[in-house]
């Protein structure tokens, strides 16, 4: 009875706090979604899937799924592939030395560096941004523009230009952490399966392709998932970085920050709540899709 | 490709990265010591003196102070409680067998598959039907909900490690469960302890979303997040941009000195969870 008694007073705390504020949140998310509930009436007033009507037939919807779709192909490839170059520059390509693979010289201080910006908060690096950003010569990028004799250039502010801003961004913050990730991978990966093929006269590139990606694929694969997941946020940078808050003209736009604007702005709960249960659709799909796609045979070694 | 050449090219591309992500925090600083004049000049001029005032003004007038003295109030009391939470129920969930324990296993786990957009409305509304809208106790209890599912579905998997033979030992010794658990069990757990209060504390010191929906009303409350978004907007017509830039930078380096400092423990904290 004793062990009973402990097992419910160790569980009562953290069960009653995770059904109060995460399951009953996100069980009612599903039901508010089918009402047009605007946050005034206690009762609610279920209009079946007119949300979800409202949603397809809306631009401002399409242009955020059309956001996220550029975001989950550029921001995880352009990220993935600068990582798995540094992580082979700072484990494998300085060579053999004394029998074990090693990185180039100054391995230790870039590794410190490249992780940094993951430790800043989002909103943060939004506004550091936005004045790196700045459409004259007194935001840092342009500046050197104009000092390399250019004209500065809207990146927030030029419609095809501003989401990819955002991405840079994105990339400049979450490189770092895939290179750890990476490295940690790779440092996992036997050393005589580099010496021999080294022996056996394989160029650099060849051990890269031929050995290092095959044996990391499972680490590759979960920092894609990680990326696509981000990509169906991004709410705090294009929230406190973009102009307009998803501008201009909603070239920046995603779902998170359409639920906030519906929600909190518009006090559209049942709309903003029909958002949402896209938004877990979506991420949902393709997470899943993700690993079907990019299952293998594990490689054991 | 020769061996030199290589590795020349090799430095060089990894100089550049370097450098793309020093500069924008190394021009952030310079330009908290600048005037309004100089911030709206030529970007890569060097300040003229350095302006304390531009910090002075920051930390008293732009609220910097109270957001961060909030921020640690609400992140340290978020972390402890996620931990201590986290630990007691991933503690039985792992190493005692009752009826539902794969069920609540799974509630907890499944939380990691959610976006938290999702539960935003309601969220709002149950922390208000509580009264505990714009209050640091509402903040600080919703976070730690948020932080339950990584961290308990890391820790069982840890608890699960841990060798029988030293619990039974306690237990035949006399120690009731509570006592094995605080003082034998949880101590052997301290590296998984370790990495994720790191990660908790990177988790909850970032938030940005939470505090912008749970705190809207008096700025006395907010934390750094919220703070400086909104500086960045009333920077824009009150013109005080100097101020802006010593705000992000009081906000930026002690979180770069605390980073160089654990920087070992904080990136194997942020990726252990990655690799599991």
């Amino acid at each position: 009875m004793r062990r009973h008694g402990f097992v419910a007073g160790f569980l009562l705390l953290p069960v009653v706090l995770y059904g109060v504020f995460v399951i009953s949140p996100y069980v009612q998310a599903f039901q508010i979604a089918l009402t047009d509930w605007r946050g005034v009436s206690a009762k609610l007033n279920f209009v079946g899937l007119d949300n979800f009507r409202r949603m397809f037939g809306n631009e401002t919807f399409w242009q955020a799924i059309r956001n996220h779709a550029v975001l989950l192909i550029a921001m995880p490839l352009v990220t993935v592939l600068l990582a798995l170059l540094f992580a082979y520059l700072l484990n494998v390509a300085g060579g053999s030395r004394g029998g074990t693979m090693t990185g180039v010289r100054g391995s230790g201080f870039y590794r410190v560096v490249f992780f940094l910006p993951q430790v800043l908060a989002v909103a943060v690096v939004g506004v550091l941004f936005k004045a790196v950003y700045r459409p004259d010569a007194s935001g840092v990028v342009n500046g050197a523009l104009v000092k390399l004799g250019m004209e500065p250039v809207g990146w927030l502010t030029d419609q095809r230009l501003a989401l990819w801003s955002i991405i840079a961004v994105m990339v400049w913050q979450a490189v770092g952490f895939y290179v750890v990730l990476f490295s940690a991978g790779m440092a996992a990966i036997p050393r005589d399966v580099f010496e021999a093929a080294a022996l056996d006269g394989a160029s650099r590139t060849r051990l890269f392709f031929s050995i290092t990606l095959p044996l990391l694929w499972d680490t590759v694969q979960v920092g894609w998932i990680y990326l696509g997941i981000a990509a169906f946020d991004g709410f705090a940078l294009v929230n406190v970085l973009s102009i307009e808050q998803g501008g201009p003209d909603g070239a920046t736009t995603v779902l998170a920050t359409e639920i906030y604007k519906n929600a909190f702005g518009y006090s559209r709960f049942g709309y903003a709540s029909a958002l949402g249960v896209a938004l877990f659709f979506l991420t949902l799909t393709f997470a899943a899709l993700t690993m079907r796609v990019t299952r293998r045979e594990r490689i054991v070694y | 490709m020769g061996r030199k050449l290589f590795g020349g090219v090799s430095q060089a591309v990894l100089a550049v990265w370097a450098l793309l992500i020093i500069a924008p925090l190394i021009w952030t600083l310079l330009a908290s010591f600048k005037s309004n004049g100089e911030i709206f000049g030529d970007a890569l001029q060097l300040p003229g003196e350095l302006r304390w005032d531009n910090w002075a003004r920051a930390w008293e007038r732009a609220n910097v102070g109270r957001y961060l003295l909030n921020t640690v109030i609400v992140v340290f009391f978020g972390v402890a409680g996620t931990m201590l939470l986290s630990s007691m129920a991933a503690y039985v969930l792992a190493r005692f067998r009752f009826p539902g324990n794969r069920l609540i296993y799974f509630l907890f786990v499944s939380g990691m598959a959610f976006p938290v957009f999702l539960a935003l409305v309601p969220l709002f509304f149950v922390v208000d039907g509580l009264g505990l809208l714009n209050t640091h106790v509402g903040l600080v209890l919703v976070y730690i909900a948020y932080s339950l599912p990584f961290t308990i579905f890391f820790l069982t998997s840890f608890f699960r490690g841990l060798p029988d033979a030293v619990a039974e030992a306690a237990m035949i010794d006399g120690a009731s469960y509570t006592r094995t658990f605080f003082q034998v069990m949880l101590p052997m757990a301290k590296p998984g302890m370790v990495s994720l209060t790191i990660f908790n504390v990177l988790g909850q010191w970032n938030q940005y979303l939470l505090p912008l929906v749970l705190l809207p009303g008096d700025k006395s409350n907010w934390v750094i997040t919220q703070g400086i978004a909104d500086i960045s907007t009333i920077a824009g017509y009150e013109a005080d941009w100097p101020a802006l830039f010593a705000a992000l930078s009081m906000t930026v380096l002690p979180v770069v000195v605390a980073y160089i400092v654990f920087q070992r423990h904080i990136q194997s904290g942020l990726t252990s969870g990655a690799v599991k």
